[in-house]
């Protein structure tokens, strides 16, 4: 243990320990910019710097560890006045408009800014306008807005091994671009949305679809309906301002009655029809020889990674639409039929905890009818949040609704596909019992649960042992998808998400994702798996009837051309 | 006479790229030496010599070369040879004149501390020296000088020329490294300093071209003779890089201790068409400007360390009664915009903001809070930011707003 | 020399990017590394492309646009400005009929101001491609342009 003085409070901290971690165990608040949990520490904003005894420079509490006998000043006017400066020399080098920027209230630059009291500036506005990045569905990167914290870039080179942002010149031409200050396109943006969801500013954000919603919505002509994805009912509710991990999965459908949907809907459905057609496409490709390892296809961000990079292994990933996609044909296909409704009336929403569900959606290969595309919009669990306080809806407090039918019964097994590690879990819970045609003793398949970048499994199915993987984030994609290119991959099934934690910690979800908050959303989506009366998709007695009324069988013809799809190489 | 020439001696006297010329002229001796000696031995003499780091920090060298022996294998030496700050350039004149005796400094070194590997990164500017740099190389390995088993003594040390492509923050220690891997130069996180954490996260210590030359002469006078030479606190010679205003400009070698009117004055030949000096920038845009009547200062790094700046490269630009403090400084500043890595917000900034309030009190805009904002801006610039560049960049301004705060009264408005 | 010759004198190690950077360039007539080679060099190092570009931006020696086939830097620290570069810089700009930065429409010179050569002894000083000048005068500059001119001739 070592002893220091901080603001002359006696304090004991663990070696090693930073300046910044021992004020904050003692509820001593040091303001901070650049530094982000679980990111590297990269001491650049200077946000954060305090007084040392006898030292003449002032140093940053982020990066400096405690030392015996330290006697620290965190609030010293020296160093206010030094926040003070850094701050408006940050601010005047900034599209300060904050009334016209999504993050209005949301920005962590203007949360300091008043913390710290700044209610004028000094220094004159030197910011050079620069064009505004929004030729994508997914992302708008505004880069006048930029305060070059290198969060973004930590991100997509670091975490997804991506490297399309990257620091461009120096000093104060400095700028944080894709290669030549291009904009973002899907030749080499994967559209994860992790840059998006760290950014302390407006400079990266997802493209706002609230207004065609609202639009729909207040469209007569319209029968407007919604699914809600697994991950969205552990993290509404932290959007809207309760504890990470609240499960909210009957609040969030309420709201959505109350935006005026026509039918609420669960993501879960499809996730347990993904369950049997891709659990079905594995035996096949088991049994007769086809492709193998087969890799999962439910995640947008990881099939535009394997489609820029990874041609050569398209054909190991699984025909089979993402469960979003899936919900989004039987809507434009089953649901009309059902309801007696014309598809053209029909419009789709989704909420999603991903910005790379906006660029899926409207993929050529998901217009069933070859025209329009079959989810009309996505929307992140930010943009949910954002209209829920448009609507002035006292969310914590609303009363509980379930989803709606047809698609009213779902699983666990569909509930954890939210969770890295959810999908193989899932999977095997069918296939295991299908193949072997016995009742799993243990259906909590522990061993690909938890954060550990990459994990394996043994199960035997069908009297032979298989080896499955697991992998989130990019960096870890790129180490299993090697394997698969150079034929050295030992497994037979591998689950693949972009997203650090899976779902619950994708690009859309609320800002202030870490590692902790992450934690608490899987605890909290293995507690939804638990609570459920059924756990298995292949038990869902909705789904056994969609099959007997409409789909007739597994891989069959007509969920060939509903619910599979293909890829196709965007390699330079 | 008031030069001592130690490190220049063979200046103008040997065919720089001559190995044997070298040889002739006591080149080697000193390697030989160092090769009959444990390598703490080596270490002892130079921390009985004083030396301290010719670069501008002025860093006693016994203590990175102690850190790196300690460290563990595989560890890096550099030789810094990105000159950028402006007036000086008695490393490149070494590197002309007598580049063996930076290889030779260099390898006594690595036998010291263990080091197999090296580098000398030469700013890109220098292609005359990094081509003779790349010859002496050469005829150093063809000699046994340098490469594998040298001298026999069954002991390797490889060295690497790096070519800076235009950046001066390359210049301190963090961005050098990360421009050796190939990185734009932008520093990192001190501590762990180099030693612990360099080149690949690997121990590296880095020299100035100059203070590597300067190893040879200890070796071979023994470091308590080398400390007889200069002061107390700064022992051995100094090249001063003369220019300016002055008759002779060019480089010198004196003893420190030596005072800057004589260096301007007896051997500068005083200031062209005898014009009265309005102020002398030591050091280099990093380094403080004085006036006149300071100029019996003596070269040494315990005034120098007054300034809080790289003063001790020891730079002296001499600037005459007709020049304007505000163009000096502007020069100055916007050197620093211009080359500012980015990563820090208050040098990246900063710097355009002082340009800015610098740019209103010439002209006469500029009022007592913009002199307060200026004062308040380079303060916070020196104490906050990353590296070296913004811990000294405001260096000029901030002796500027000490000794020449009338000319600052003259223009701003009341 | 071909980009590919170049890049096979290398170790795929991304430490040795700076050092292909400026060879590239050396081989370039216009004195640019273009979007080409940039691919090229982001497949033998196996980097992205923004890695490159973030270097290559970060670098004043390396450029991503075509130059002239003389480069003229002048120096306008304190030592050269103290010894009249200015007179130097405008006897330049006369001559040339272009500003810091551009290139001459013959695409003959690009003038450029620049920091420190380390020539503060010999000040006021230029360099064009790697030839330094010293001891500048006007009428030395117009010597030297002419000079270089009747070279293309």
């Amino acid at each position: 243990m070592v002893n220091l003085k901080i603001n002359n409070i006696d304090i004991q901290a663990k070696e090693n320990t930073t300046i910044l971690e021992a004020a904050r165990q003692n509820h001593i608040d040091i303001p901070t910019l650049c530094n982000y949990p679980d990111l590297s520490i990269k001491s650049e904003c200077r946000v954060c710097v305090v007084e040392i005894n006898g030292q003449k420079k002032l140093h940053t509490s982020c990066s400096t560890v405690v030392k015996d006998g330290m006697v620290v000043k965190t609030n010293s006017p020296k160093v206010l006045n030094s926040r003070k400066t850094i701050i408006e020399l940050i601010l005047a080098n900034h599209d300060a408009n904050c009334t016209a920027c999504p993050k209005n209230y949301n920005c962590e630059l203007q949360s300091l800014a008043n913390k710290l009291g700044i209610d004028k500036n000094r220094f004159p506005t030197v910011l050079d306008i620069q064009p505004i990045d929004n030729e994508n569905p997914v992302l708008i990167r505004n880069i006048n807005r930029c305060i070059k914290c290198g969060r973004c870039i930590d991100m997509c080179k670091n975490v997804q091994s991506m490297g399309v942002l990257d620091v461009m010149g120096r000093s104060k031409d400095m700028k944080i671009t894709p290669a030549y200050g291009k904009f973002l396109t899907d030749e080499f943006c994967t559209y994860c949305g992790q840059c998006s969801s760290v950014c302390p500013v407006g400079a990266i954000i997802e493209n706002d679809d609230t207004d065609r919603v609202w639009e729909a919505l207040n469209n007569p002509s319209l029968h407007v309906i919604v699914q809600v994805a697994p991950a969205v009912r552990v993290s509404l509710g932290e959007e809207l301002g309760m504890e990470p991990g609240s499960i909210v999965t009957e609040k969030v459908v309420a709201a959505l009655k109350y935006l005026g949907f026509d039918g609420v809907f669960d993501t879960d459905f499809t996730a347990d029809l993904t369950i049997i057609e891709e659990g079905n496409e594995l035996i096949e490709r088991i049994t007769n020889g086809g492709t193998l390892p087969m890799m999962t296809s439910c995640c947008p961000g990881w099939i535009n990674f394997a489609e820029q990079k990874y041609p050569e292994i398209l054909d190991n990933i699984s025909s089979c639409k993402s469960p979003q996609q899936m919900f989004g044909a039987l809507a434009k296909s089953y649901y009309p039929k059902k309801m007696k409704l014309k598809p053209d009336d029909i419009f789709v929403v989704s909420i999603m905890p991903c910005t790379a569900k906006k660029y899926e959606a409207q993929r050529d290969e998901m217009k069933i009818d070859n025209v329009h595309s079959d989810v009309d919009v996505v929307l992140t669990t930010r943009e949910l949040g954002k209209m829920i306080r448009q609507m002035g809806i006292n969310f914590e407090n609303i009363e509980e609704v379930p989803f709606d039918k047809p698609f009213g019964i779902t699983t666990g097994a569909a509930a954890i596909f939210g969770a890295t590690g959810g999908v193989m879990e899932a999977a095997l819970r069918t296939v295991y019992e299908v193949v072997n045609k016995e009742e799993l003793t243990d259906i909590n398949f522990t061993a690909v649960r938890g954060t550990e970048g990459i994990k394996e499994a043994e199960v035997e199915i069908g009297g032979q042992k298989i080896k499955v993987a697991v992998a989130h984030t990019l960096e870890n994609a790129k180490t299993l998808s090697e394997q698969v290119k150079n034929g050295t991959s030992p497994y037979t099934f591998i689950e693949i998400m972009t997203c650090p934690g899976g779902c619950i910690g994708g690009g859309g979800q609320p800002y202030g994702t870490t590692k902790a908050v992450r934690d608490k959303r899987i605890e909290a989506i293995y507690q939804v798996d638990e609570n459920m009366p059924i756990r298995k998709s292949h038990k869902n007695p909705d789904i056994i009837a969609l099959y007997d009324e409409y789909l007739l069988k597994p891989l069959g013809k007509k969920s060939h051309h509903l619910l599979h799809t293909h890829y196709s190489s965007r390699k330079k | 006479m008031i030069q001592q020439k130690v490190i220049s001696k063979r200046f103008g006297k040997v065919d720089p790229l001559s190995i044997d010329s070298y040889i002739k002229f006591d080149g080697y001796n000193a390697l030989e030496k160092a090769l009959t000696m444990h390598p703490t031995q080596i270490i002892d003499e130079i921390e009985k010599s004083k030396i301290r780091g010719r670069g501008g920090a002025g860093f006693p060298a016994h203590i990175k070369a102690r850190a790196l022996a300690n460290a563990k294998q595989p560890k890096y030496i550099v030789c810094n040879a990105d000159e950028g700050e402006p007036g000086n350039f008695k490393d490149r004149i070494i590197m002309e004149n007598d580049p063996f005796s930076i290889l030779e400094g260099m390898v006594i070194l690595a036998y010291a501390t263990g080091a197999k590997k090296g580098y000398i990164y030469i700013r890109g500017e220098y292609q005359n020296a990094i081509k003779i740099m790349k010859m002496t190389i050469q005829n150093a390995i063809d000699k046994g000088y340098l490469g594998e088993n040298i001298l026999n003594k069954g002991f390797d040390f490889n060295l690497e020329i790096r070519t800076g492509a235009g950046s001066y923050v390359v210049g301190e220690e963090f961005s050098m490294i990360e421009s050796i891997e190939g990185k734009p130069g932008r520093s990192r996180v001190k501590p762990p300093y180099p030693t612990d954490k360099g080149i690949h996260d690997k121990p590296t210590l880095i020299n100035n071209v100059e203070t590597f030359a300067n190893f040879p002469h200890i070796i071979l006078m023994g470091g308590d003779n080398y400390a007889k030479i200069g002061t107390p606190s700064s022992t051995g010679t100094k090249l001063i890089s003369l220019s300016g205003n002055v008759k002779n400009k060019g480089l010198y070698e004196v003893p420190f201790g030596t005072s800057i009117r004589d260096v301007i004055f007896k051997l500068g030949d005083g200031v062209s068409y005898n014009r009265s000096i309005k102020m002398v920038q030591l050091g280099g845009a990093s380094g403080p400007i004085i006036p006149e009547y300071m100029l019996d200062m003596a070269i040494d790094f315990e005034r120098f360390e007054n300034f809080d700046s790289k003063t001790g490269t020891g730079a002296i630009i001499v600037i005459d009664e007709r020049f304007d403090i505000f163009d000096i400084l502007l020069i100055n500043m916007n050197f620093f915009v211009h080359q500012s890595c980015g990563k820090c917000a208050p040098c990246r900034e900063g710097h355009t903001q002082i340009v800015n309030l610098l740019n209103k009190i010439k002209n006469h805009r500029g009022t007592e809070q913009d002199l307060m904002s200026l004062e308040n801006l380079a303060n916070v610039i020196q104490q906050t930011s990353l590296c070296g560049l913004g811990q000294t960049s405001m260096t000029s301004i901030i002796s500027s707003l000490r000794y020449f705060r009338d000319d600052y009264f003259a223009k701003v408005r009341y | 020399m071909k980009i590919k010759e170049i890049l096979s004198k290398y170790p795929k190690e991304s430490e040795y990017l700076i050092e292909i950077l400026l060879e590239i360039q050396s081989s370039s007539k216009n004195h640019y590394i273009s979007s080409e080679d940039v691919e090229q060099i982001s497949k033998y190092l196996d980097i992205p492309e923004s890695q490159i570009c973030s270097v290559t931006s970060f670098y004043t020696l390396l450029s991503m646009n075509p130059k002239g086939r003389y480069v003229i830097q002048v120096c306008h620290d304190v030592p050269c400005f103290v010894n009249d570069t200015t007179s130097i810089y405008e006897k330049l700009v006369d001559m040339l009929a272009i500003e810091d930065g551009e290139t001459t429409e013959d695409n003959l010179f690009t003038l450029e101001i620049t920091e420190c050569l380390g020539c503060c002894n010999e000040a006021p000083a230029m360099r064009v491609n790697d030839q330094v000048y010293t001891s500048l005068t006007p009428k030395k500059v117009e010597k030297i342009v002419k000079d270089l001119r009747g070279e293309e001739k």
